[in-house]
């Protein structure tokens, strides 16, 4: 059974246009995922690569079960997204762009207040809590204090904390290090390896950063507006682009660079 | 029998995580709270403060007797707006936080999800209110020597059902319009208590008003907790008020977690399942 089976997943938004028909806004169709398609092993760390707008978020809320696709299927140890999502809730957990705290409440109280969700009660989080906030090396002595005196780094050690604590068997990192300064942003890719090497955990990581996937991915895949155009390990697809680096190859397969954001994205880039 | 077992239990730890994330946040923001019931006892005076204003311009009333049936009336209006503001934020708060997503893909039901909201809601807004009466009552020297206040519990507790029920109502709305979602939810509060006879008998009101004024819960609610704290009434005394409010909130909790189930598909159909703010 695979971890993960995503087959011709698509998702589709409406935008209102500026633009008036008959007195009336125009509705236009915006693809944010067209035809996905793939399938990951237990165990195995996929690194999805792709601009902003790309669709990589969309990707990650359909497999949270935050959004309802509009076509295809995806399962999660054979669970479908849609109609087992319970299930697949209990299985799954994410690390988004964003740390997303209630940022009076403390770190402590912000991982309880997670943790009671995956039906963790008070006494087992009174020894996980501390715990696992030394593991992301958070200073313990700190998680009473409110998120908002926290850096930007230590949130996002909290978020891998709180997605940590439930024990996910499938963990979605969406951006995880965006934003970071170079020193938390190293402290969080090596704790990612360390979770990969010592969990029993599938990581799907979905970034724009072309060295951060390559160091810590088994495979990576090319998602270029909604299509996955490409996927295999980095030394498949600089093979297949005649490429010497990972970015020579995304730039082979879509046709532009990372830099060349065209108005298109930033639009998609509002929905995904 | 044991899944069913571990998922009730479960099922229980998350009830009480939500209530335990309001109590945080009641914690976490005490000066605003004590602001925000400084700004309620002021909006409760200047409502029950017209006795005394009748009174003055000449009007022949049992002045004790108004100011009180005025009294019921603005604490009623601000348990009710604790109970719809509670539960708005629901989505409203997480939404803006950027927790909603978090919250939302946990393997919790939406029914517990809510009703967590709901008892924290129920709780807070007693206690609120009943410092808001007392408090109120000692500035105009009420007295109520025939008062039961055992019997007005009761009438509270019954009532605050169905109001969840219509508070997990308004609470979808932010999931809709995350814009105006929130303020629609008072509106909802507003024409819920202009139809109860919030300061006036609803024989006051025009025909097709006095209708719409039978299925709403608050009715009942005020005017049984009139004859509890007036009249000295007993649970037995104000049965014709309690059993409508048991009906609708029978009605009410499984149609309230049902239209906010609709409204997170919806949300999830179009993607407003998401942080704004």
């Amino acid at each position: 059974m695979f971890a993960l089976e995503v087959h011709n997943l698509r998702k589709e938004f409406f935008r209102r246009d500026a633009t008036r028909t008959r007195g009336r806004k125009r509705r236009r169709r915006v693809a944010a995922l067209e035809g996905v398609t793939f399938t990951m092993e237990r165990g195995e760390c996929v690194a999805i690569l792709g601009q902003n707008g790309s669709g990589k978020s969309t990707l990650v809320r359909l497999l949270s079960t935050l959004l309802l696709p509009d076509g295809g299927s995806a399962s999660i140890f054979g669970h479908d997204v849609v109609k087992e999502s319970r299930p697949v809730q209990r299985l799954v957990n994410r690390v988004s762009v964003e740390a997303s705290f209630f940022k009076k409440m403390s770190s402590e109280e912000n991982l309880a207040y997670a943790s009671r969700f995956y039906g963790m009660p008070p006494s087992a989080t009174k020894t996980a809590i501390p715990e696992i906030l030394e593991r992301v090396g958070f200073p313990v002595g700190r998680r009473h204090e409110g998120m908002e005196h926290l850096s930007r780094g230590m949130q996002q050690k909290v978020a891998l904390a709180r997605a940590l604590l439930t024990s996910p068997v499938l963990l979605l990192l969406d951006e995880p290090t965006t934003g970071l300064d170079p020193r938390s942003k190293l402290e969080v890719q090596d704790f990612i390896r360390d979770v990969w090497a010592s969990h029993d955990a599938t990581i799907l990581l979905c970034t724009h950063d072309l060295r951060e996937a390559e160091v810590l991915a088994d495979r990576v895949g090319i998602l270029d507006r909604g299509r996955l155009i490409a996927l295999d390990s980095a030394d498949v697809l600089k093979e297949e682009f005649e490429a010497e680096t990972l970015e020579e190859a995304f730039f082979a397969a879509t046709g532009r660079t990372f830099e060349d954001e065209k108005d298109e994205d930033a639009e998609r880039g509002v929905f995904a | 029998m044991r899944d069913a077992a571990a998922t009730m239990r479960s099922e229980f730890i998350g009830l009480y995580g939500m209530v335990e994330r309001n109590w945080y946040l009641i914690k976490r923001y005490a000066w605003w709270e004590i602001a925000f019931f400084f700004w309620t006892a002021a909006n409760t005076l200047t409502i029950v403060f017209i006795a005394k204003g009748v009174e003055a311009t000449g009007g022949k009333i049992d002045i004790d007797k108004l100011t009180t049936v005025l009294l019921i009336g603005a604490v009623m209006w601000s348990y009710l707006g604790i109970v719809f503001e509670l539960l708005i934020e629901t989505v409203a708060w997480e939404r803006w936080e950027g927790t909603i997503e978090y919250t939302f893909m946990a393997p919790l039901t939406r029914a517990t999800h809510l009703l967590g909201t709901g008892i924290f809601a129920i709780g807070y807004g007693i206690v609120r209110a009943s410092i808001v009466f007392v408090a109120i009552a000692a500035f105009f020297g009420l007295h109520m020597p025939n008062a039961n206040f055992a019997t007005a519990l009761v009438l509270i507790a019954v009532a605050s059902v169905s109001f969840v029920g219509i508070g997990m109502m308004t609470a979808v709305l932010p999931l809709i319009s995350p814009e105006k979602g929130t303020q629609f939810g008072y509106v909802a509060q507003g024409l819920m208590l202009v139809v109860s006879g919030v300061y006036y008998p609803v024989t006051v009101l025009p025909a097709f008003m006095q209708w719409i004024a039978k299925i709403s819960p608050a009715t009942y609610a005020l005017r049984g907790e009139r004859s509890a704290i007036l009249d000295g009434a007993t649970v037995g005394q104000v049965w014709g008020d309690i059993w409508p409010m048991v009906i609708i909130g029978v009605i009410s909790v499984p149609l309230g977690i049902w239209v906010f189930r609709r409204g997170e598909l919806h949300a999830k159909r179009h993607g407003k399942l998401k942080r704004s703010g």
